[in-house]
């Protein structure tokens, strides 16, 4: 699936955070809400939560910079998270990471053409059918490089 | 006449083509004009014949697997709509061995039911243990878990009837129940396939938490990594709100209690049980120090009962069938079952729910069936990334509690992860080390700074610096870890690699 994001400005920050319910009025929330939105927490926007939750500037930094998977810059259209976990690693994955990082991109990094960030994460919940990896929002398993890329050609396709 | 399919939407499943195959077979069905209802069920735990498809027939559901969907045309030409015997068949699906043996309580409609069928989750048993609960008197309830032996299946094994007494005695005008979904351990997916498979269970279990401790809202901290786990549960949040199960008055018992589901952020440490809070407050996923405990000071500083997946969606089945039940199973002090989750390089991978007590070998061997590269057994970790590795030699231990803590581990969140002859014991023991550098909250010293310098000993241990002080530095490293963390992220990372170290001296030595 191809994430729907809308283009940042400090204005539709705030509608967004205006939306945000009673309950969800907290820092970690409203930083998800905006990258939910926006696809990334655009710098601006931290002042912006400030202001919105009555919290200081310093406290939404630090949730924003402590969760791996909140980030400042916009990604690419697909991201490729490989799980690296032990299960994953008995069944391969230590392979396709450096498959991956010899003709893709390596973890951290974004293929040349722009299109795919590749992460590393720990644990998708595929144990038993490793090594796996989320692609956008699909879960594939029982990875092998050329599976992998097979599933990339789909993503790339949908975009 | 109709026939019922079933192909699973459990996310391991879909993980290997099952709604390429759920698909074919519709469209096969309807260029052959043949009637069936094809039911996206969740996983019946046997992952290794995934995409597992199953026929209702009078004698029972007939299996089929693992089905591509290539094979939808042939399945078909081969009649498998009748449950005829052909080259994918794996027999009545109840009646396999693996599957039989089986002791299936908290996973007892786990892949049986359509996950978001609230009639059919009645049909099954569904709602007779919240009804049960309803009728007592909330110290009743609480004397139920308390009597059914009931513990953590988060991994620290507390017993849950001792955390919903406390919430319950605790005087407050706001109490909570939170589930902790943050399932990180990697080998575990139990929780997550509890959620996709029969996310009733979990609302039932967390509604009758809310009337025993007297809470009203309801949290589930679910991970981000499961996006399907997450729209079942959310899905299954509508229907109870729209059917009574949930809201002002559950179940006609004049009592309100509702659930709201968060999604975590990418952070292992969020599912120990005080940074879980604090991430449900919005904020670091900090771990807070005990005392004071969470059942009397747990979210926004209100009494709260915060237990796993696992163990809530159990009560249900407790309140049902009674706590004696539950409890007649089990060895020594662990009563009941536990949801074992074999994972990594494995022939048959999957769920296997037995009573505790059962041995290593027993699941790695007669359900696992070995390696599936087919190579020999090396290493077996127990518990996820914080457990110890065991040697192929020495899976005798039993699994429970107190038996794996004497044999130098823990149960953890039950999962087994087994690697083969070709793994590098000593970059696994570095790998632990990295885990920790990498997911330390950073609230004490021992974890945040014994981890770095655990890579970085290991590292010298392996290129042959300074070898036999370095490793009496991570000997000693390991100890002020164990004993000097705040919370078992730092203090449980030198388990495996002390595991490691002990019984693969030779990988450290090359």
């Amino acid at each position: 699936m191809t994430l729907v994001v809308t283009p940042w400005s400090p204005a539709a920050g705030e509608d967004l955070l205006d939306l945000l319910p009673a309950d969800e009025r907290l820092i970690l929330p409203a930083l998800q809400a905006v990258q939910q939105g926006f696809g990334y927490v655009p710098k601006e926007a931290v002042a912006l939560i400030a202001v919105a939750l009555n919290v200081s500037v310093a406290d939404v930094h630090g949730v924003l910079t402590y969760y791996h998977e909140l980030r400042t810059t916009a990604p690419a259209p697909i991201t490729l998270a490989i799980c690296v976990a032990e299960a994953c690693q008995a069944t391969g994955s230590r392979e396709l990471v450096a498959h991956v990082g010899a003709n893709l991109a390596p973890v951290g990094g974004r293929s040349d053409d722009g299109q795919v960030d590749v992460v590393e994460v720990f644990c998708l919940g595929n144990c038993a059918l490793g090594p796996a990896a989320l692609i956008n929002e699909r879960l594939v398993g029982r990875l092998t490089t050329k599976a992998l890329e097979s599933a990339l050609a789909d993503a790339r396709a949908a975009l | 006449m109709t026939t019922t399919i079933y192909v699973p939407i459990d996310s391991a499943a879909t993980s290997i083509g099952a709604n390429a195959v759920a698909l074919a077979i519709a469209d096969e069905a309807t260029k052959r004009n043949v009637e069936i209802k094809l039911v996206r069920n969740g996983s019946r735990g046997l992952l290794w014949l995934e995409p597992l498809v199953e026929v209702e027939t009078v004698t029972g559901r007939f299996g089929y697997g693992p089905v591509t969907a290539a094979d939808v045309a042939a399945l078909f030409d081969e009649d498998f709509l009748t449950g005829a015997d052909n080259g994918f068949s794996v027999g009545i699906v109840d009646e396999i061995p693996w599957l039989a043996d089986q002791q299936r309580v908290t996973f007892a409609r786990v892949g049986v039911i359509d996950p978001l069928d609230i009639n059919d989750y009645e049909a099954h048993g569904g709602l007779t243990g919240l009804r049960t609960a309803i009728a007592l008197d909330p110290s009743k309830v609480v004397e139920e878990v308390l009597a059914s032996g009931l513990r953590g299946r988060g991994g620290a094994g507390f017993p849950a009837g001792i955390k919903w007494r406390t919430v319950l005695e605790a005087d407050s005008d706001q109490k909570y129940v939170c589930c902790n979904a943050d399932e990180g351990d990697s080998g575990t997916f139990a929780d997550r396939m509890l959620m996709e498979g029969d996310p009733f269970t979990l609302i039932e279990g967390m509604a009758i938490a809310g009337i025993a401790g007297g809470a009203t809202k309801g949290l589930i901290y679910i991970r981000s990594e499961y996006p399907d786990a997450i729209a079942t549960m959310k899905a299954a949040l509508l229907i109870a709100r729209g059917c009574g199960l949930l809201g002002d008055d559950v179940l006609g018992s004049g009592k309100a209690f509702d659930i709201t589901v968060r999604v975590g952020a990418g952070s292992y440490v969020c599912g120990e049980e005080t940074a879980m809070l604090e991430s449900l407050e919005g904020k670091r996923g900090m771990v807070r120090a005990k005392p004071p405990v969470p059942a009397l000071h747990g979210l926004f500083g209100q009494p709260t009962i915060v237990n796993n997946v696992l163990t809530l969606a159990t009560v249900p089945m407790i309140l049902a069938q009674g706590a004696a039940a539950y409890q007649a199973l089990g060895a020594e002090r662990s009563r009941g079952t536990q949801v074992f989750q074999l994972a990594g390089n494995i022939a048959r991978g999957g769920i296997v729910e037995r009573a505790f007590g059962v041995s290593l070998k027993e699941l790695v061997e007669n359900y696992g069936g070995g390696t599936r590269s087919g190579r020999p057994v090396r290493s077996v970790q127990v518990g996820g990334p914080l457990g110890a590795y065991f040697s192929a030699s020495g899976l005798e231990v039993a699994m429970d509690y107190e038996a794996l803590i004497a044999a130098g581990g823990m149960l953890g969140h039950g999962g087994i992860v087994v690697f083969d002859d070709s793994v590098d014991m000593a970059q696994q023991a570095r790998f632990a080390m990295e885990f920790c550098a990498k997911e330390s909250c950073g609230k004490c010293t021992p974890c945040r700074v014994g981890s770095v310098r655990g890579v970085e000993v290991i590292d010298k241990v392996i290129s042959d610096i300074d070898r036999t002080a370095n490793l009496d530095l991570l000997n000693d490293l390991c100890d002020l870890m164990t004993d000097g963390s705040l919370c078992a992220m730092g203090g449980l990372t030198p388990m495996p690699v002390l595991s490691a170290l002990r019984q693969f001296p030779e990988d450290f030595q090359k």
